[in-house]
């Protein structure tokens, strides 16, 4: 049975919000947990984190943003479109428990899979002190949202449009050196983002965790094409994580492996472009 | 016995020529055809207490099919198989049946001449039934039971099929996006092809039984949420888990698990890649370690797509070799180069961590160990380099662990396969299991027997139809 989409908006430039109708999935899912999709019989499986979830209403809400083939051709699809298969949830949810003070951090359409978990760590009695971040103001979203899952909200862009002017990791640097007691953080983000928020906690031994997104084919445990290294140990980030903890993270390892198939995803979208109608 | 004598020799099956099939992903088998199948069944004894039968996991009445061939009445054979075993096309291509049915063959054993082709026989008429269009099964009157199928691999397609035919309703929650499970993300095209698949997971839909797709039980629902809805659960979820060598070089790019490469290949057609999103290395130098089926099947796909040069290391000897016989003929002829008694020791990279190449020791073969077979030892300072730009680790996989991670009364063994007697019942009352999950990785026929036994075990445990 394909799987229905019941609305579809581009949030900002080339990020675009789905929800999805997946009934059992949106019944089962937590923060944290991804689904793997492919849109039709020549698909590739991709996976992107459950943003949001309305068991009530049976659907799951994705956020992507079109870099490649399948998320540029899943940009095309409208509110009554389906897609073939979606699997889920994935992955082992996040820790939401009563930690103390959190600070969540979001990058780019990382804002995205962090809003669940901030919501989550806010009803379960935390403090959480979020920082979301952007290259430019008018690719940042979901700040009302992050606003009201979060007891303070900073918002940074490289270019100063909106916000600090700078990096959320000058922002993770200040609240740690406030003074204020940080019992844990959470970032999510591209890996050069999270390796940067892991280079700045680590000094004062602030518990670290981030959300790591390798190439996967299953999402089941089946391949390990999601290889990591953290603590010296492979992993399979689709059953062990997506979330481990950053101290330990081989993210140099993270990042020449995302770049596998760099000269087959140019090759995947010159294909795509020679096959469109020329009108 | 008549004077008459019969030709020793089984027909040669047709084969795509080597220079030819190295290129393509098309079946490297011809198959039998007609005259050479009758001609084949004729040379069948038809033995009064036929060892054969009990050389087949599933007991397919061989005698009586191959009979039914000579004949000519090639719909009768069908029937006949289709009767204790629900995927002939299947097992006609990939049983090991040089081990197995044909093994025990009266004519083989008493040195008269080739065994029957008992596989390649079986092939022709489930290929002549699928031609002629299968005739849609008659349904029993429903029970009113209700039975969950986990993983719709070899082992819960026939428990599937089997308990629809009891009038059993029957529901298969697969975690992929495709029915079949090794025989579509495992085994290539070339040996198996997925229409062929298709059309025997299509009959099995038609018995009535409902396939979930995209559904991974231990995330979608756990088995004691299956139980509230179901009145018995089997769990066929196969050994998918990849292992590594745990060497240095095994994360660095252009390394693969043979389960990803395969899956690449074969679920994801990789082969037809831009056509299909889904993109693979094409190494100009493949290095496939391990000597088993799934070995051959990687190195055989990996020369396919184009990889100018594929070797084997294996640790111990041709002798040794688990593959089938068959299979490691068909990848010699291919020009799969086999460096045997050859083990790994570390996987070379570059500074961008790419795969380079793979250092290696020789080995040789010392008193066997517990399990009978030699054990391999390095030769000192013979330590040499491999050049290659894509390696596949093909040493085996343990039991997925979803389902008795999310399942704690379920009682497991050392290597995490569950424990199941000879009925396929679980230490959880209601859940049975049976095929690789239970065995450790196996054959497809033993999981259909198993599937089978369970089925019928299912069958008892729920006391057939309900009282209306
Ligand atoms: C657990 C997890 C959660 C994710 N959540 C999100 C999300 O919520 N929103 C979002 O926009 N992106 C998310 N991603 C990344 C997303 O999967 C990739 O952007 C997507 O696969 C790119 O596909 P493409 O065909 O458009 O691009 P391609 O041109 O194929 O690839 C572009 C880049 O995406 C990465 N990539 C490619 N294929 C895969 C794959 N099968 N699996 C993982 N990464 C791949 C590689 O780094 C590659 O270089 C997540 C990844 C993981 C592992
Ligand atoms: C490359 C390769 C080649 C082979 N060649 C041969 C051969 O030539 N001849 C032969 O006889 N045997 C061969 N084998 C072995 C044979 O394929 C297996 O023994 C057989 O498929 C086992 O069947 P199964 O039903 O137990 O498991 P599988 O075929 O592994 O099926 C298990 C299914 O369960 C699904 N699953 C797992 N976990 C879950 C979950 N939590 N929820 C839902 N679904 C789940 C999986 O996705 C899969 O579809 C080969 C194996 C491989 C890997
Ligand atoms: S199912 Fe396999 S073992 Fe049994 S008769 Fe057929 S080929 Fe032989
Ligand atoms: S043992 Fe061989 S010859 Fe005898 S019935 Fe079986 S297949 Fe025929
Ligand atoms: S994606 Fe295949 S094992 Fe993680």
């Amino acid at each position: 049975m394909p799987f229905t989409i019941r609305e579809k908006q581009e949030l900002v430039p080339t990020i675009h919000q789905m929800d999805v109708a997946a009934p059992l999935v949106a019944e089962k899912a937590m923060p944290g947990q991804f689904v793997i999709l492919r849109i039709d019989e020549c698909g590739e499986r991709i996976p992107l984190t459950i943003a949001d979830f309305d068991a009530a209403d049976k659907t799951v809400t994705l956020i992507f943003q079109e870099i490649g083939k399948t998320t540029r051709q899943l940009a095309s699809l409208d509110a009554g479109d389906s897609i073939a298969d979606l699997a889920g949830p994935l992955g082992r949810a996040s820790a939401i428990e009563r930690f103390g003070t959190v600070v969540c951090v979001g990058g780019g359409v990382g804002i995205a899979p962090i809003f669940p978990i901030a919501r989550g760590l806010m009803e379960a009695g935390n403090r959480v002190i979020s920082i979301i971040g952007a290259r430019s103001a008018d690719i940042l979203f979901w700040e009302e949202r992050m606003e009201e899952a979060s007891s303070k909200l900073y918002v940074t862009t490289d270019d100063g449009t909106k916000g600090h002017h700078g990096f959320v990791t000058d922002i993770v640097q200040n609240v740690i050196e406030s003074g204020e007691r940080i019992d844990r953080v959470i970032a999510i983000g591209p890996p050069v983002m999270m390796r940067a928020v892991a280079g700045v906690t680590k000094p004062f031994g602030v518990k670290t965790v981030v959300s790591l997104n390798p190439i996967m084919v299953d999402g089941t445990g089946m391949c390990g094409a999601c290889r990591v290294l953290v603590g010296g140990v492979t992993k399979f980030a689709c059953v062990d994580g997506p979330e481990f903890d950053a101290h330990e993270v081989d993210f140099t390892l993270l990042m020449s492996r995302l770049a596998m198939y760099l000269p087959e995803e140019k090759e995947a979208l010159d294909y795509e472009a020679a096959a469109e109608p020329t009108i | 016995m008549t004077t008459e004598s019969k030709p020793e020799k089984r027909p040669e099956m047709a084969k795509q020529l080597p220079s030819e099939r190295r290129s393509n992903f098309e079946e490297v088998a011809l198959g039998y055809n007609r005259h050479e199948a009758v001609a084949e069944a004729k040379r069948c004894l038809d033995c009064k207490k036929p060892p054969c039968i009990k050389g087949c996991p599933v007991g397919v009445d061989i005698p009586r099919f191959i009979r039914q061939i000579a004949e000519e009445d090639f719909d009768s054979a069908a029937l006949t198989l289709k009767s204790t075993n629900s995927l002939p096309a299947i097992c006609g291509r990939v049983c090991p049946q040089e081990t197995q049915c044909e093994a025990v063959c009266v004519l083989g054993k008493s040195g008269k001449g080739d065994p029957i082709a008992i596989g390649g026989l079986e092939r022709f008429v489930a290929d002549y039934e699928m031609e002629s269009g299968v005739a849609a099964p008659d349904l029993p009157a429903p029970t009113g039971r209700r039975v969950a199928v986990v993983g719709a691999g070899p082992a819960g397609l026939t428990a599937a099929a089997e308990l629809a035919k009891m009038g059993h309703a029957v529901t298969v929650f697969e975690s992929l996006h495709a029915a079949g499970g090794v025989l579509v993300y495992g085994i290539p095209e070339f040996r198996l092809p997925k229409s062929i698949v298709a059309a025997e997971v299509d009959f099995i839909r038609r018995l009535g039984v409902d396939m979930l797709l995209n559904s991974v039980i231990g995330k979608i629902s756990t088995v004691d949420e299956l139980l509230f809805r179901y009145d018995a659960v089997f769990l066929g979820t196969g050994a998918g888990l990849p292992s590594f060598l745990g060497i240095d070089g095994e994360n660095l790019n252009g390394v693969y698990s043979a389960n990803e490469f395969l899956t690449r290949v074969n679920l994801m057609k990789a082969y037809l890649f831009p056509e299909f999103d889904t993109p693979v290395k094409k190494g100009r130098r493949t290095i496939v370690v391990g000597g088993g089926n799934v070995a051959m099947d990687a190195a055989r796909c990996a020369l396919r797509l184009g990889a100018g040069e594929v070797t084997i290391v294996y640790r111990r000897g041709e002798d040794e070799l688990p593959a089938r016989v068959e299979e490691v003929l068909n990848a010699k002829e291919e020009g799969i180069i086999f460096r045997l008694l050859t083990n790994p020791i570390r996987i070379l990279g570059d500074e961008n961590n790419w795969v380079t190449g793979m250092e290696c020791i020789n080995m040789e073969l010392c008193e066997p160990d517990e399990s009978g077979r030699c054990r391999p030892v390095p030769v000192p300072e013979t330590e040499h380099t491999i050049p290659a730009d894509v390696v596949i680790i093909a040493i085996g996989t343990s039991p997925n662990p979803l389902v008795s991670m999310t399942t704690p009364d379920l009682e497991t063994a050392r290597y995490g396969t569950i424990m199941a007697d000879e009925t396929g019942a679980t230490s959880k009352p209601g859940v049975f299991a049976g095929g690789d999950i239970v065995t450790g990785s196996a054959t497809v026929i033993s999981a259909m027997g198993a599937g089978k036994v369970a089925a019928k075990a299912i069958d008892e445990y729920i006391g057939g139809a309900v009282r209306l």
